[in-house]
């Protein structure tokens, strides 16, 4: 936690009201984003309840679950939730635009648009990632044959699993942390994650304050958790008898038909308030600009949907189970530079964000005083043109002469710091600058900055992170087990390594059955 | 009755102290500092009940849902005699199963005493001397602890399993654990919970005269294996657990100590009217925290009555506002509206600084 960020949870006690922690918003926001609000019955491995999902606060469908720990019911429920998601999905891949790459020397594709699916929560998050888990192995023939929209769906529900892991992607977003990222309540990381009482700090009806909306969001009677997980209450008390009135009723269709109306209008009752919470959760993000480079981490969801998109047409295979040595090593490589630039992007994006950086002394903002943009430096083998400016801040600087600083303004430019002077609560800052000023040796106008311009300068630094270099799966070295052995050789290896699970061959045992 | 003993009994009222099991005993190991809770604890106070006679009821419901799912995987893992849960066992140990095991159940309905004794008797009997011996199975043991100098029955929910010369605890949850990975948080409890059979069994072998080293630290969590109801088994090392339960167990066994420290009129009596209860209890200094919610029954009333302090808001919060203890502390030197004490002259130049930085970026008077 940032000082910035807990004087703004102090504002926020003090004001009775959330405060802002961002002055643009970080994540990419659909048109028609897929709000999905999942339950799940307690005690279960993951089993789904009931689902209130929808491209519109007028468009909820409900799925419900009348047995849920009947697995017929369970995959009907995946084959239904299938309905709803592959056509929104498949919505996306009409048009494509031609993106160049290897330095404009060829082409290739990806998707103007990609699905973005919202959940209220993390713990909606982790339900997705156990129900793809859950359904991606399945098969519509043999043993156990469930619809074939389900092994799908679980693919694509794996996707947006994860892609919700990967810093700055939008494709899947829990409405608990996108409202954190921008606002600041007066409770804690752990209250925040009850989104009635989140949405009560940010915006609260007319006449209550933030505290006093947040408490009463914590009846779980007049305001029902944000699932997965329900009321303990209510399934004791309300649930419990509907599910039994359903299950007793089975030879007669008439009371079946009734116990099902029951059982579907308690969990409207249970769903409908937390999929209003979500809308409004849209719409104070909506409110905010975006971030402008928030469009840039959305093509890298364009380009993850495409290629997923891709690899399924191209008849590969489920996710694994597990990543091999290679594809772990690679993914956490990826995940790390995601993090790094993800920082960075929020920072440049954002005054206030980079303000926590300039509290730390990551940055500072000054003023230029002189600027010297013609100058040459002609010490090596040829001419090159180095202008100098001097900047002047009140604030603590607190890098070394011969750092390589930033400007926001100008991302290109590299800013190398060669003289400190701290002076009366002041200090001079001279810095030599390259890049960003074309291939001569005179500067274009504006890149260089001029005398008079206030500006960001910053350690961090938004330039291309280049990809690490990882071997051919089939050439892991021994130190990460060696390169990995066929299916089945593997499982059998694995038992005897006395492997946690014992796993089976990496596709899935297709005979596993939900509880 | 000694006059800690004579103190405690006044504190609750004269009502018999309520029953420690497992889940309460590891609960306690959260939130140590807390003398509020030590001293409720180690009175054996109703703190569900004294929460919801002040006015703020704990949210601790158990789905019903939650638990017929766990006594049915439960039924299921023990049923045969625990012939299958001999071989997970066995086989998670890396010990060579035998065909068959003693199977010996002491959750028979008899009172307490006469159980613990039974509980005692046939467990010390069958303490580990070599890996010779047959495997040996011990549904519901009751086991006891010491806790603030009083003995406490420990509710069975365990089996203890003798196999190769050592005795393991052996729990069995019903959450599952998916390609090998299951809920830390659960994890997390189970290893806490595990460990207070750890300690009892020990205690209960060291009583005997026998090594207590004979139990192992190594408990066998037996959990659903991906989606379906299969068994699966891990090891959980509980040797971390067992050092900080031994610490608050030690902690309350000195409640002396803490009782010095408490208003000599402090009382949790049930039937004392709301108000005097609850002024009662702000008189015994209390170290709130959100992770509270989770673990404590009081929780609600302490997070009323730390509202406006940082501590409120978390840790990680508190420390980033310099360690200050109130929120107006805090708004107060980020306005500048308040001159710092030298101590405070670091953190208030932060949040000096902090303030301005905030105010210049959303565009508004500092």
């Amino acid at each position: 936690m940032s000082t910035l960020r807990a004087l703004a949870k102090a504002q926020a006690v003090a004001a009775g009201v959330a405060q802002p922690v961002a002055t643009v918003r970080h994540v990419h926001l659909h048109e028609r984003p897929l709000v999905l609000v999942p339950l799940a019955l307690a005690g279960e491995a993951n089993a789904p309840l009931a689902a209130m999902v929808g491209t519109a606060p007028d468009e909820a469908r409900l799925l419900v679950v009348p047995q849920p720990r009947n697995r017929d019911q369970r995959f009907r429920f995946a084959a239904e939730l299938a309905e709803v998601v592959l056509p929104y999905v498949d919505a996306h891949r009409e048009v494509s635009e031609a993106v160049p790459v290897d330095r404009g020397r060829d082409v290739r594709y990806r998707y103007v648009d990609a699905p973005q699916v919202l959940v209220p929560n993390p713990a909606g998050i982790t339900f997705l990632r156990l129900l793809g888990r859950s359904t991606r192995f399945r098969r519509p023939d043999g043993e156990h044959p469930v619809h074939p929209s389900v092994p799908l769906l679980g693919r694509w529900l794996t996707f947006f699993a994860d892609r919700a892991e990967h810093p700055g992607a939008s494709a899947l977003l829990a409405m608990t942390d996108a409202l954190t990222l921008h606002w600041a309540t007066g409770q804690s990381a752990v209250e925040d994650l009850h989104l009635p009482a989140l949405l009560g700090w940010i915006d609260p009806p007319p006449g209550t304050t933030g505290a006093e909306a947040a408490a009463r969001a914590e009846d779980p009677g007049t305001h029902p958790p944000a699932g997965p997980a329900t009321d303990p209450d209510f399934d004791n008390h309300r649930l419990a008898p509907a599910i039994a009135a359903y299950a007793e009723a089975e030879d007669d269709p008439d009371a079946r038909a009734e116990a099902y109306a029951t059982l579907e209008s308690l969990l409207r009752d249970q769903l409908a308030p937390t999929w209003e919470l979500m809308w409004r959760g849209v719409g104070l993000l909506r409110a905010l600009p975006p971030g402008a480079r928030v469009e840039g981490r959305w093509a890298g969801d364009r380009d993850a949907f495409t290629a997923h998109a891709e690899h399924v047409d191209a008849g590969g295979g489920p996710q694994p189970r597990r990543d091999g040595a290679v594809a772990a090593a690679v993914r956490l490589h990826r995940l790390e530079r995601a993090l790094t630039s993800y920082a960075v992007q929020r920072a440049y994006d954002d005054p206030l964000v980079m303000a926590e950086h300039r509290l730390t002394g990551e940055a500072f903002v000054g003023e230029v005083t002189l600027a010297d943009p013609a100058r040459v430096d002609d010490s090596g083998k040829r001419p090159v043109l180095r202008p100098r400016i001097q900047v002047v801040t009140t604030e603590p600087v607190l890098v070394p002469v011969g750092a390589t600083l930033y400007s926001p303004a100008r991302p290109g430019q590299k800013a190398r710091v060669v003289f400190l002077h701290p002076a009366d609560g002041k200090t001079e800052v001279v810095l030599e600058l390259s890049g960003g000023m074309g291939r001569g040796l005179t500067a274009p106008p504006g890149s260089v900055p001029e005398v008079g311009e206030r500006l960001c300068y910053t350690t961090l630094s938004d330039a291309y992170l280049p990809a690490g270099a990882f071997p051919a799966p089939e050439e892991t070295p021994w130190t990460h087990g060696g390169p990995p052995v066929p299916a089945g050789a593997e499982a059998a290896g694995a038992a005897t390594a006395g492997d946690a699970a014992g796993d089976p061959a990496p596709d899935g045992d297709p005979a596993e059955e939900w509880a | 009755m000694t006059s800690s003993e004579q103190r405690l009994d006044a504190i609750r009222g004269g009502v018999p102290p309520r029953r420690h099991n497992a889940r309460t005993i590891a609960a306690l190991t959260g939130n140590p500092g807390c003398v509020r809770r030590a001293v409720l604890d180690g009175a054996g106070v109703d703190k569900p009940k004294l929460a919801e006679r002040i006015g703020f009821p704990a949210r601790f419901g158990q789905s019903r849902f939650a638990i017929t799912r766990g006594n049915a995987f439960e039924a299921q893992v023990k049923a045969d005699g625990g012939a299958e849960l001999l071989r997970l066992v066995a086989e998670r140990l890396g010990v060579e199963p035998d065909e068959r095991a003693d199977w010996t159940d002491l959750g028979a309905d008899d009172d307490l005493p006469e159980r613990h004794a039974r509980s005692r008797e046939l467990l010390v009997a069958a303490a580990p001397t070599g890996a010779d011996q047959p495997a040996a199975l011990f549904d519901h043991p009751l086991l006891s602890l010491e806790v603030a100098g009083r003995r406490v029955h420990l509710e069975p929910d365990l089996v203890a399993a003798r196999l190769a010369g050592r005795f393991h605890v052996v729990e069995i949850k019903s959450f599952p654990v998916i390609d090998g990975q299951a809920d830390p948080a659960k994890v997390a409890a189970a290893a806490t919970q595990s460990a207070v059979y750890v300690l009892a069994l020990r205690e209960l072998l060291a009583a005997a005269g026998h090594d207590p080293g004979l139990v192992s630290h190594e408990v066998v969590l037996i959990c659903p294996r991906d989606f379906a109801n299969r068994p699966v088994a891990s090891l959980l090392d509980v040797r971390k657990q067992l050092l900080v339960l031994r610490r608050q167990l030690d902690r309350m066994a000195r409640l002396d100590d803490l009782l010095a420290s408490v208003p000599s009129d402090f009382t949790a009596d049930l039937a004392a009217d709301p108000a005097t209860l609850a002024a009662a209890l702000s008189r015994v200094e209390a170290r709130y925290a959100p992770e509270c919610l989770a673990s404590c029954e009081l929780a609600y009333f302490c997070r009323h009555e730390a509202r406006g302090h940082t501590a409120a808001l978390g840790r990680p919060v508190r420390e980033a506002l310099g360690g200050l203890a109130t929120v107006a502390e805090v708004v107060a030197l980020a306005d500048g509206a308040r001159t710092p004490d030298p101590e405070e002259a670091e953190a208030a130049a932060l949040l000096r600084a902090a303030a301005r930085l905030r105010a210049e970026a959303l565009g508004v008077p500092a």
